[in-house]
Order: structure tokens, then C-alpha cells, then sequence
């Protein structure tokens, strides 16, 4: 009796984690199968959700049309520069802010954090005109420091407050000096830190949408705004719009499987995420 | 005694010393510092500088003080915005708090493939918003969307989904929920793993069942991250863009229309940069009083 019970609680548990995990996947395989579909197949009801036989054919499409390959060169170039600037600068600051308990500094970037991210963009959008950068990359860059350097130096401040003191102190005795500390002690023991907080600034600053949609020029679109042009301006069937959304998010998805520990770390540590 | 001295002025030149280096620390924040306040501090002052003109782009620029304001306070474009902003924040709050809490207790449960299940679990949250979007806008469709389909398999009539003004709400709430359950599900996770484990072993020692362990244990102890989660969410669920924007761009009419969506039209679709402004110095007012509602919250759950 009590193992049937047993048995029993046991399938509940297991048919409701399903049921916890099944909207995620589903929406994912779903898409899958939008790509791998012809336009006949695809607007069949009732919905046919294996594709049989599958085809590349969406794929094919997105890559001939709509300057695919130069929006995800953009897409690649932005959010390499503006996570390579956000670590550059933001974990010597974690690492200051860390050492000098400078709160009212990490209350700051906490504030930056809650702050819409369109908020910043009429400032920015009417100073880049008055530069004259509208229509290239950098002010895309720019403004997605906006997302990464909160990111990178919130996550570091934790990292470096978890360090134990006593090497770097050592290090200070010996006749280093606090940047040799920094750079040949703490930085080393921080590696795990960076990368989570490489990870974060990366995914969040890849998925970003509004500021390059303001921003972009014809030339200048990062992947999510020119699958959405996709959606709203050209009309393109469902085959190659769900290849294209598969393209732009499959590397994020990939990243977020291989390195899911770093993530949940990352996460769980100061709810950080993009603006 | 002079050893006392000695070690007074050991100590004295300790102290001397390490508020030298936080000196130098100083320079480490430096390049950060330059970057925020010119891409986060600079923004700031200059919307409360743009907010007291009647600006239009690539127009007129005319000094109103606080007329934007005024203006806002008595557009009813505005205060619907405001309502369905609150709206949807409610929904988008409420729901993915239970589903996150119960997706939390679940996953704390050791389980076959549960780290598999996780990662799957936490998908949503990372991917690309407009490619989310995509995806669900064409589930979405009234007559070949795949959840109409779902619905009529189970016997229910066919919903319009985002295309009546009736459903357009709840049904972007549902997308919400399916993106940012798993950020409320890590945060109490992280909250269930710092748990002690003694007060449950006393407990069973005591002849507690598992509710009451639930109940007079995790729950108290867990409260504090359950806050940190409901903050965090709320702000997310009131700064709601990307979903929003690509699905319905405000719409049927102005049926999805939130204070974000409105202030992006207000931007850049009609160019009044000087009003929209003065939107963006209010909803920062309005998440904030919200954040410090929430956060007084957290301190009473403190407290007790």
C-alpha cells in the first residue's frame, strides 16, 4: 500500500515537471519544424507538426535574401565590441568598487539597471546626430554599454567580495603594486567571475533589440531588428521567417546548453539582466 | 604597556595604509566611471532638460517649463496607458511568482535528467525576444495558429488572441510568463539551496509532516528571496518592451498600447522628443516608487 503510494506521488511529480517543461520546449520544436516545412505544409490545418519530407529550402531562402549574412556580420561585430569594452572597464571596476566597499557606486549601477532601456535613447539618439554618427555601428556600440558594462561590473563586485584578501595582501608585502596585484593575483582567481559575466553581457547584448532599431541605418541592422523588418515591412511566409528567428537566436540557445552552470551562477547571484 | 604602543601604531599605520590603497583604488573605476556618466548619467540629466521644452525633431524647440507635464497628466492617451500598464504588470507578476515558486520547489527535488530539465526549463529566458515573438506571433493566427488548433482539441471555442481588444492583454501576459517564469524559478531556487538543513531534521525529529515543514520552515526562511524575485519581476513586467512592440506595435488600435509603447511612439514614430521626456521622467518615477513600495516590504518580511 504505501509503495503504490509511493509509485503514485512519484507520477504526479513526474507528469508535472512535463508539464513545467513542455511549454519550453514546445514553443522551441515548434519553430523547428515551422523551418523545416514547406509553405503548403505550413499553413495546413489541422497543423502538420512533423516535417515529412524535411527541407532546407527555408534556409536557403534567408541566406539569398534581405543582406542575411551582412546584418549577422553586424550582429557579431556589436556585441563583440560591446562586450570586450564592458570587461575592459568593468572589471577593474568591480574590482575597485569591491575593494573600496563603495556602495553609494554599486547602488548606481543597480539604478542603471531598473531604468528603461528607451529612456536612454532620445539623449543619445539626439546626440549622435549632432555627431554625426547615425548610420554606423558605433553608436549601436555605445549604446549597448548601456546593458553590458551594468552586467559586467555587478556580476565582477560579487566575485571579487567572495575572494579571500590574503593572497593579494601577500602579493602587496612582497613589493607588488596594486595594479601587479589585480592583474597577476585576483584576476586569475576571478576567471571563473569573467566568464560567467562574458556569458551574460554577451547573450543580453546579442537578443537586444530597441537600440538598434532606433539607431540602424539601412546598412547598419543588428539580426533582431532585421527579422522583425521581416515580419512588419516584407510579408515573408512563415518557412523562412521561423528559419530566420532559428538563425538569430540558435547561437544564444547553444551558448545557454553548454554553459548553463555559469548562467544559473550568474543569475542567481544578483538578477542581473539586460535593459 | 610599550608593546601596546607599538601595536597602536602598528595598527594607526594599518589603517593609514589601507585608506592609501582604497585611494588607488579609485583609479580602477576611472574608465567605467567616464563610460557611465556619459552613456547613463548624461541621458538622465538631459531627458529632465528635454522634458521642459516643446521639442519636436528636426522642428520647432520652444521652452514650456513644466508643460509637458501638464499636458501628460491630462492626456487620456496617457492615463489609459498607465491603467494597462498596471494591468498587464499585475498579471505578468502574479502568474509567473506561483509558477516560478512551484518550478523552484520542483527542480530543488532530486529527479532523473533534472539538469536537463533545467536547462530546458531556463530556454525562454535567454533567447532572442524577437525571435520569441515571431514565433508566437504566428501561433497566434485566429485561423491557421497552431494554439487555436490546441483549443479546439480540448473542446474550447477559438480565441482572436492578440487581434481583439478584448484578449490582446492577457494573451501578451501569456507570453510574458512563458519568457520570465525561469528568471522567478532561479532566484527562489538559489534561496532553496542556501537553506539550513538542521531546523528540517529537527522538525521530523518532532513528528512534523512534510506541509508543516513547508509551511513553518521554508516558507519564513525562504520569504526574503521570494521578495528579491517579486521586485525584480515587477520592474521587468513594467519596462516590457521587445514582446510587446513586435507582436502588436500597441495595437488593435490602442488596445496593447503600455506606458513604454506609448512613450516609443511619442519618440519615434511622432517626434515629440520634449514630451516623450517627460514620459520617460514619470514611468522612472513610477518604477521607483513601485521598487521602493516592494523593497519596504522586504524589510517589514525582515523584521518579522
Amino acid at each position: 500500500m504505501r509503495k503504490l503510494k509511493r509509485t503514485l506521488s512519484n507520477a504526479a511529480f513526474g507528469v508535472s515537471v512535463l508539464l513545467l517543461v513542455s511549454p519550453a520546449a514546445l514553443v522551441f520544436l515548434w519553430m523547428l519544424s515551422l523551418s523545416l516545412k514547406n509553405e503548403l505544409d505550413n499553413t495546413a490545418f489541422p497543423p502538420i507538426f512533423i516535417p515529412d519530407p524535411p527541407t532546407l529550402d527555408n534556409y536557403r531562402e534567408v541566406f539569398a535574401r534581405n543582406d542575411f549574412l551582412l546584418f549577422a556580420w553586424n550582429s557579431v561585430v556589436v556585441s563583440f565590441s560591446a562586450t570586450g569594452l564592458a570587461l575592459a572597464i568593468g572589471v577593474p571596476a568591480g574590482y575597485g568598487i569591491a575593494k573600496m566597499r563603495a556602495m553609494r557606486a554599486a547602488a548606481l549601477i543597480l539604478i542603471a539597471r531598473i531604468t528603461p532601456g528607451l529612456s536612454y535613447l532620445i539623449p543619445l539618439f539626439l546626440l549622435f546626430q549632432w555627431l554625426e554618427l547615425t548610420g554606423t555601428l558605433v553608436p549601436i556600440v555605445i549604446t549597448h554599454l548601456v546593458i553590458t558594462v551594468p552586467i559586467v561590473v555587478w556580476v565582477m563586485i560579487s566575485f571579487f567580495e567572495g575572494l579571500p584578501a590574503e593572497l593579494e595582501e601577500a602579493a602587496l608585502v612582497d613589493g607588488a603594486t596594486i595594479w601587479q596585484a589585480f592583474r597577476y593575483v585576483a584576476m586569475p582567481l576571478a576567471r571563473p567571475g569573467i566568464t560567467v559575466a562574458t556569458i551574460l553581457a554577451f547573450i543580453f547584448s546579442w537578443n537586444n533589440f530597441v537600440f538598434a532599431m532606433v539607431l540602424a541605418g539601412r546598412e547598419t541592422r543588428t539580426l533582431p531588428v532585421a527579422v522583425n523588418n521581416m515580419l512588419t515591412f516584407e510579408q515573408i511566409s512563415w518557412g523562412p521567417l521561423s528559419a530566420a528567428a532559428l538563425l538569430v537566436t540558435a547561437p544564444v540557445l547553444i551558448l545557454t546548453l553548454l554553459a548553463q552552470k555559469q548562467i544559473v551562477a550568474g543569475l542567481t547571484a544578483g538578477g542581473v539582466k539586460g535593459a | 604597556m610599550a608593546s601596546d604602543i607599538a601595536l597602536s601604531q602598528a595598527a594607526a599605520a594599518e589603517t593609514k595604509r589601507r585608506r592609501n590603497y582604497a585611494r588607488h583604488y579609485a583609479w580602477f573605476v576611472v574608465p567605467a566611471a567616464v563610460v557611465v556618466i556619459a552613456v547613463i548619467i548624461f541621458p538622465w540629466v538631459f531627458t529632465l532638460y528635454v522634458s521642459a521644452f516643446n521639442w519636436h525633431l528636426g522642428g520647432e524647440r520652444e521652452w514650456v517649463g513644466f508643460g509637458n507635464y501638464v499636458k501628460l497628466f491630462t492626456d487620456s492617451r496617457f492615463g489609459w496607458a498607465v491603467a494597462r500598464t498596471l494591468f498587464y504588470t499585475g498579471l505578468a507578476v502574479v502568474l509567473p511568482m506561483i509558477f516560478g515558486l512551484a518550478a523552484a520547489l520542483a527542480f530543488h527535488r532530486k529527479f532523473p535528467l533534472r539538469g536537463l530539465a533545467r536547462t530546458v526549463f531556463i530556454l525562454p529566458m535567454m533567447a532572442t525576444p524577437v525571435a520569441v515573438a515571431l514565433v508566437w506571433t504566428m501561433m497566434f493566427h485566429p485561423q491557421l495558429g497552431v494554439l487555436n488548433w490546441l483549443l479546439s482539441q480540448v473542446g474550447l471555442p477559438p480565441s482572436l488572441w492578440v487581434y481583439s481588444a478584448e484578449t490582446v492583454i492577457p494573451t501578451l501576459v501569456l507570453v510574458e510568463v512563458w519568457h520570465w517564469t525561469p528568471l522567478v524559478m532561479l532566484l527562489i531556487l538559489g534561496g532553496l539551496a542556501s537553506l539550513p538543513t538542521d531546523p528540517y531534521e529537527a522538525a521530523k525529529i518532532d513528528g512534523a509532516n512534510a506541509w508543516q515543514a513547508f509551511r513553518h520552515i521554508t516558507m519564513p526562511l525562504l520569504a526574503p528571496f521570494v521578495v528579491v524575485a517579486l521586485i525584480i519581476r515587477t520592474i521587468d513586467a513594467l519596462k516590457a518592451f521587445d514582446t510587446i512592440y513586435v507582436i502588436t506595435q500597441g495595437g488593435p488600435g490602442q488596445a496593447s498600447e503600455t506606458i513604454n509603447i506609448f512613450l516609443y511612439l511619442q519618440a519615434f514614430a511622432f517626434y515629440n522628443v520634449g514630451y516623450a521626456s517627460a514620459v520617460v521622467v514619470v514611468f522612472f518615477a513610477i518604477i521607483m516608487l513601485l521598487a521602493a513600495l516592494l523593497l519596504w516590504t522586504r524589510q517589514r518580511v525582515k523584521a518579522t
